[in-house]
């Protein structure tokens, strides 16, 4: 049995280690170089948070990953609904009946959406209680409110989209709701049911809503909201022990991502 | 000055009870609304100072505390002397020839946006504009309706759009008022949030009576009832056989069809809102509104919250 210590063996193994390494790193060096994506990621999951945060904070995560599965569940389901108040109760019907796994799709859409909801303020509520919404961090809060106004409108639409009994008239009453607004109530009544009156329009007008422009806006407002994330990081609880008003230390630059193998040499500013 | 994440300082106002007077301003306002102009006047006069008032405090927080030098004007007129040499210009010498390119990019930038996204909207938004309309509707001979009791009759409102204009009405002949028949003909959307109201009481002592066209879709169904009133499944909004709310969260009468009798045939036309009707059967006198969605006031103080009515033509 060969001495673990020989240093033959050591250099043989670095060698063919060197090797696997670089057919692993490769690609990731490649992309890096034309991308900063790499660097980009890590930075974006391998950030500082406080040492005292918890399962709370996992909240938004967790509505994210709910709002993701509505979104990919939404898609699916988009590829056999049939937005036409002749053929969208029956196409509903066969999805649920007839389409392998589309009962077990439709029920992840339709409970899903539930969740997405109740996670929201599940969110909202650690967001509240923690004091996370307070200087700087106000603007997310603002944006997750508009968050929680299109979640809920997601809603509003989808429930439309069986066009059964329950959908109907539960969509006549909103749409009612919305036209008692004071002054434009009327307007803006006729302008949610696409015309005068509740027909084969407002059909189509709440399915483009529900799958065009309401997830697009929380897409981009879910972006936004990250980015703030990112750039103000995660508040300690109240109780925590690291005092948030301690002096700033300046932390040392953080090596670049990949540093040594791929960085570029320093440009040096030409000399007159 | 840049603050970056490495600029401590926290910029916020210091406490400040301004919003307090700004928010009572605000509430007596929407009081007055319902109560009087003199509460709206009082209430926007109170609003109206307290939110100046912490303007003025904000915007003194912002300049003064910091003792930072002023933000350079973003924009600075073109003909404008450069500024003074003391403070480092931020930006590079901006040329003329640079500015206008500036401006040429972002105005034909903004033409361009203008032109798509105009038409796009009006087309979203038209389809809040138009307005209720009404088509005709014939619901057959005269002999259909005996009087003193309700025809509850379903109809296509506008055969073009199908299905989905599908309505129903409570129609009651009066018996003769002078030489005319007179007709009551109550529209069966709810005048809280608009469900389908339900007559109370037996409904087929007879078997409806079903017309049918040619390609057997069902043009309009008659079916007799003797309802005590009626009621909505919804929110349990109650009205009484004028159509005059008895209980529960209407706000005003069931809505009216406007009709005529043509050839001996009864036409239906244009709904209309009424607030309250006085008497019954053809002795009845009904002050007519323009048609409101369900849930507006047409009467009283509350009507002028809504003064667009859903049929605008």
């Amino acid at each position: 049995m060969a001495d673990p210590g020989d240093p033959d063996l050591m250099a043989a193994k670095s060698a063919r280690r060197k090797q696997v390494e670089g057919m692993v790193l490769y690609p990731l060096d490649w992309l890096e170089e034309r991308s900063g994506l790499v660097g980009g990621i890590k930075y974006f999951l391998f950030r500082k948070v406080p040492g005292d945060t918890g399962w709370a904070h996992t909240l938004g995560s967790a509505t994210l990953t709910a709002f993701i599965v509505q979104a990919i569940t939404g898609v699916i389901l988009a590829m056999f609904y049939k937005p036409s108040p002749d053929e969208a109760y029956a196409s509903i019907q066969h999805i649920t009946n007839d389409v392998t796994f589309g009962w077990l799709v439709r029920g992840m859409h339709r409970w899903g959406a539930s969740v997405f909801i109740i996670l929201l303020f599940f969110h909202m509520a650690r967001v509240f209680l923690y004091g996370a919404y307070k200087y700087p961090r106000e603007l997310n809060w603002i944006i997750g409110v508009f968050l929680l106004i299109l979640g809920m409108f997601e809603g509003f639409t989808g429930y439309l989209l069986p066009y059964d009994q329950t959908a109907y008239w539960a969509t006549v009453v909103g749409m009612n709701i919305t036209a008692n607004g004071p002054f434009v109530g009327t307007l803006m009544g006729q302008f949610l049911q696409g015309g005068p009156a509740i027909g084969s329009d407002t059909l189509a007008r709440f399915y483009s809503l529900h799958m065009l422009v309401a997830p697009g806006l929380i897409f981009a407002l879910i972006g936004l909201h990250l980015y703030l994330v990112i750039r103000l990081g995660v508040s300690s609880p109240p109780w925590s022990k690291e005092a948030a008003g301690d002096e700033y230390i300046e932390r040392e630059e953080p090596p670049p991502a990949r540093a040594g193998l791929v960085s570029p040499a320093t440009r040096q500013r030409p000399q007159p | 000055m840049e603050s970056g994440p490495g600029d401590e300082k926290t910029h916020l106002p210091s406490p400040t009870l301004w919003p307090i007077g700004f928010a009572i301003g605000l509430a007596a306002l929407l009081v007055g609304l319902i109560v009087s102009w003199v509460v709206v006047a009082i209430g926007a006069a109170i609003a109206v100072v307290f939110g100046l008032l912490w303007v003025i405090d904000l915007s003194h927080a912002h300049g003064g505390a910091e003792g930072e030098p002023p933000p350079v004007a973003e924009a600075a007129p073109a003909g404008a002397p450069p500024e003074a040499p003391a403070e480092p210009a931020a930006e590079p010498e901006r040329f003329p020839r640079n500015r206008f390119l500036e401006g040429t990019t972002l105005g034909l930038g903004a033409l361009i946006g203008g032109l798509i996204m105009v038409p796009s909207l009006g087309l979203v938004a038209a389809s809040g504009i138009e307005g209720q309309t009404f088509k005709d509707v014939d619901l057959g001979p005269l002999s259909n309706f005996p009087e003193g009791q309700f025809i509850i009759t379903t109809f296509v409102e506008d055969p073009a759009a199908g299905e989905v204009s599908r309505r129903t009405a409570y129609i009651r002949y009066n018996g003769l008022l002078g030489e005319l028949p007179s007709f009551t003909i109550l529209s069966n959307r709810c005048a809280h949030l608009g469900c389908p109201v339900q007559p109370n009481g037996p409904v087929a002592s007879k078997p409806s009576e079903v017309v049918v066209d040619k390609q057997g879709n069902v043009v309009r169904k008659l079916t007799p009832a003797k309802p005590a009133g009626f009621g909505c499944p919804c929110h349990g909004g109650q009205y009484d056989t004028e159509g005059n709310r008895i209980a529960g969260p209407p706000v005003r009468a069931l809505d009216r069809y406007e009709y005529s009798i043509v050839h001996g045939r009864l036409v239906l036309g244009s709904a209309y809102s009424v607030a309250k009707v006085k008497d019954t059967g053809k002795d009845a006198k009904i002050k007519k509104e323009l048609l409101h969605n369900p849930g507006q006031h047409v009467e009283g103080p509350e009507a002028w919250l809504w003064p667009i009515p859903e049929i605008r033509t």
